[in-house]
């Protein structure tokens, strides 16, 4: 059985249950003054890297490494990863600014952490929920070369290896591969729990390394150019028809049958 | 493992809304689950007891008529009997034929109407009128008054003491048609619309605009606005916003006579006279009919944090409680508490995981909101460290993110429902100085061990599945309830007039934010004394001297 070293790429995104609005602009997305939190889909990577070691024997998860690339506010949410269970973070402060990293440039960071802190399984979210790439897993997988199981809904750890169960369309697949791996998680993988308080304080404790884009060799420029961004058109209310034969005239007059 | 989780159910909305629509950048996904279609008149959101769910119950399970539950309440022979003729009118002075439900029409769409929210009270009502106007209300009324036809005024029907149903034949005036917002001013923050607006409507409404409203509650996505003035809705967030007495500038009403009181003002200074409105607030429809409201509406909190703890004694809760007011001082906006109890019912019922891996005996929920997200964490954090650190609450968890601090207060907000699960529920709303605060649940857990008739969650044969309590601490609010399986004589005679007894001794009130209505007429001299019940009588005969407004609740009138 091998020892896991975990690196956990954490994202600050604006919360989920609040509604974006895009700016006067139409450059982006209002940011300034909006709710932020972890990325669901990372939440369920650090919950599974938690229950990893929670399922094995002591010494199985020797480190559990939380990463975030963001404004200074990403360190908060390091300090939730860290109240969930993480043992430890990086946080690489860019400026916060409306032009994102482009997935590309996030993996080769991760590479260099990856090799600097000789991790060994990467459990990364599918996608996080605002710019929605779903790229940044498979391309550090490439870069690695590692072998990588997307959309995870079930993970266990046999010997040296992971049998990893996706959901694909129609069923499910189950795959295995040797360590060191990629995972990326998907929605079904677990239910991620609530930092209980003495975690949070204990999370405060914990250590928070800082480093800036200029530690690594990669360089920051995007290849993308955003040039505009627009809500979706409206809903439309819907109408009443008084009986069913109106409702099929309706469905006719529409092209629907 | 498959199980749903909450940030499974909404991202996998999200995750396909992403796949299937197709725009640049971030916002398809997020804006398709978008705030502001809860101007809809229903609700997507958990947070609701929706009428329609009241209604699935109740083909599943009749509700006995008030009449004959009550066999000691009479109708009144003063009143008329509604005729066709009668009906024939109404239909003349609506502007619209959707504004009428008659038993000939449909029978079955009058049971909404007819019966309560707590599936306790059923009346008999064969009409409801659904005006749109205020001048359509006067005409109603006028005509109503010159006939002598009982009338109850209907908002979301949402009420907890049986007094928005009918309990003969009363006609039900329902406000829902009238839900327009009539102004609002971003600069004084003074809201104006019609009384059937629903309250998550016109909150959704001002959260655009960087305002809430200031009251809120369980049954928010179907309670109106006008309903919460006439009851004087209290809420979870009153400790932050004072009462509805406090922050209604004005009041629009119909008297019973067809008279427009047109008094919606928007100052929040004028003395100039008797404060009218005061008199609609509250006032449960014995008065009048209220049909727009203004009213002042706090700034949004940029900054929102949710808590919740579990602790080992009542004692505990207090320290809690004093500690809160202390350290978080100005920014805290809720404390509420619930005891273990009522956790494990929630559990049962929802099958939601607890939010902390132990059990206590009791739980608090506390919510800061200020204008200044690191001035609150740093107040927060302080507190945290303290309550922990001085052991005053066991365990607890901090929400990290929106989804997080919803599902929190589901755990307190979802409590009515949850009881409600096996049949039905007692309920009682009352005010007890805070150090006698609990005692009552404790003592009324001990009558009813002692008559035998508690049967927990598993046993059928018995009706009470237990006593539970759980109130907004902040404001000595605490709420008795006792789940049955069944109404049950035996269990009502246990709890009145020993519930009323108990909080007389202490000086408590029997209705705190719940009414009077129906269920408490008979309890209210528990509360107020002779000379004030006198009092009450000489206004509400001033503004409805036919009686006809919302009749046999509120007070005794002999």
């Amino acid at each position: 059985m091998s020892t896991l070293r975990i690196l956990v790429p954490v994202k600050r995104v604006i919360d989920y249950a609040v509604k974006p609005r895009v700016n006067k602009a139409q450059t982006a997305v209002e940011i300034a003054g909006v709710k932020h939190s972890m990325n669901p889909f990372d939440e369920l990577s650090v919950e599974e890297s938690v229950r990893l070691r929670e399922k094995h024997t002591n010494k199985t998860v020797e480190d559990i490494l939380a990463l975030s690339i963001g404004p200074p506010k990403a360190a908060d949410t390091l300090r939730t990863a860290m109240a969930m269970g993480c043992d430890r973070s990086i946080h690489v402060e860019v400026p916060e600014k409306d032009d994102m990293l482009e997935p590309l440039q996030v993996a080769k960071i991760l590479k260099e952490v990856v090799e600097k802190e000789k991790s060994n399984l990467v459990i990364l979210g599918k996608q996080s929920i605002d710019d929605d790439s779903s790229q940044t897993g498979q391309m550090l997988a490439g870069l690695l070369g590692w072998g990588q199981a997307c959309g995870a809904s079930e993970v266990l750890l046999e010997g040296d290896s992971l049998k990893v169960t996706r959901e694909v369309d129609g069923g499910t697949e189950v795959v295995k591969g040797k360590l060191p791996m990629i995972v990326t998680t998907d929605l079904r993988l677990n239910e991620p729990r609530y930092a209980s308080l003495p975690n949070i304080m204990k999370a405060k404790k914990k250590k928070l390394e800082k480093m800036k884009l200029e530690d690594f060799q990669v360089r920051a420029e995007n290849r993308l150019k955003t040039l505009k961004v627009t809500e979706p058109p409206p809903r439309q209310g819907g109408g009443k028809v008084s009986d069913v034969d109106g409702l099929i005239s309706k469905l006719k007059e529409l092209g629907a049958l | 493992m498959q199980s749903l989780s909450r940030t499974t159910l909404r991202a996998v909305v999200r995750s396909n809304a992403a796949r299937t629509v197709h725009c640049s950048k971030t916002i398809p996904a997020r804006v398709l689950q978008s705030r502001g279609s809860l101007l809809n008149a229903t609700s997507p959101t958990s947070r609701a007891f929706t009428t329609q769910s009241a209604r699935c119950y109740a083909a599943s399970k009749e509700v006995k008529f008030t009449a004959d539950n009550y066999p000691n309440v009479q109708r009144d022979p003063r009143f008329s009997k509604l005729t066709r003729e009668d009906v024939d009118h109404f239909k003349s002075i609506l502007s619209s034929q959707s504004s009428i439900v008659d038993a000939q029409d449909d029978a079955s769409e009058l049971e909404g109407f007819n019966t309560d929210w707590v599936r306790k009270y059923r009346g008999q009502s064969q009409l409801v009128l659904k005006p749109k106007s205020a001048e359509e209300v006067s005409k109603i009324l006028k005509y109503c008054n010159d006939r002598n036809l009982a009338v109850v005024p209907q908002g979301g029907n949402t009420g907890l003491v049986g007094g928005s149903v009918p309990v003969f034949d009363e006609i039900v005036i329902s406000l829902s048609a009238m839900n327009s917002i009539r102004s609002f001013d971003e600069v004084s923050g003074v809201l104006v619309c019609d009384a059937g607006v629903i309250l998550e409507s016109a909150d959704s409404y001002l959260r655009e605009r960087n305002h809430i409203f200031p009251l809120d509650l369980g049954a928010k996505g179907s309670c109106h606005v006008g309903g919460n003035v006439a009851t004087n809705a209290g809420g979870l967030r009153l400790l932050r916003y004072g009462s509805l007495h406090g922050t209604v500038l004005g009041v629009e009403a119909v008297l019973p006579d067809g008279t427009i009181l047109h008094d919606l003002q928007t100052l929040r200074k004028n003395n100039t006279g008797f404060d009218l409105k005061q008199i609609f607030i509250g006032s449960e429809g014995t008065v009048g009919i209220i049909t727009g409201i203004s009213i002042l509406c706090p700034r949004r909190s940029n900054a929102v944090n949710t808590a919740y703890f579990g602790l080992t004694s009542f004692d505990h809760v207090k320290r809690a409680f004093t500690k809160a007011k202390k350290d978080l001082g100005e920014i805290l906006s809720a404390f509420e508490l619930m005891d273990g109890l009522t956790q494990d019912l929630f559990h049962k019922t929802t099958g939601k995981p607890y939010p902390l891996s132990d059990r206590y005996p009791f739980h608090v929920l506390i919510e800061t909101s200020g204008s200044n997200g690191e001035h609150d964490s740093a107040k927060l954090e302080a507190f945290l460290e303290e309550v922990m650190g001085e052991e005053i609450v066991a365990d607890g968890t901090v929400a990290q993110d929106e989804t997080q601090a919803q599902t929190l207060w589901r755990w307190r907000e979802g409590l009515p429902e949850a009881c409600a699960h096996w049949g039905g529920t007692y309920k009682y709303d009352v005010s007890i100085p805070l150090n006698d605060f609990y005692t009552l649940i404790e003592d009324c857990r001990k009558r009813f061990d002692e008559a035998g008739l508690v049967g927990g969650t598993e046993d059928d044969s018995k009706p009470v599945i237990g006593v539970v309590g759980w109130g907004h601490m902040g404001d000595s609010n605490l709420h008795l309830n006792v789940p049955v399986r069944w109404y049950d004589k035996k269990v009502e005679g246990l709890l009145e007039p020993w519930v009323y007894e108990w909080i007389e001794k202490r000086k408590g009130s029997i209705s705190a934010e719940h009414g009077l209505g129906f269920a408490k007429r008979e309890f209210v001299q528990y509360s107020r004394d002779e000379t004030a019940l006198e009092i009450m009588r000489r206004v509400k005969r001033t503004f409805d001297p036919k009686g006809i407004m919302n009749p046999y609740k509120y007070i005794p009138m002999d």
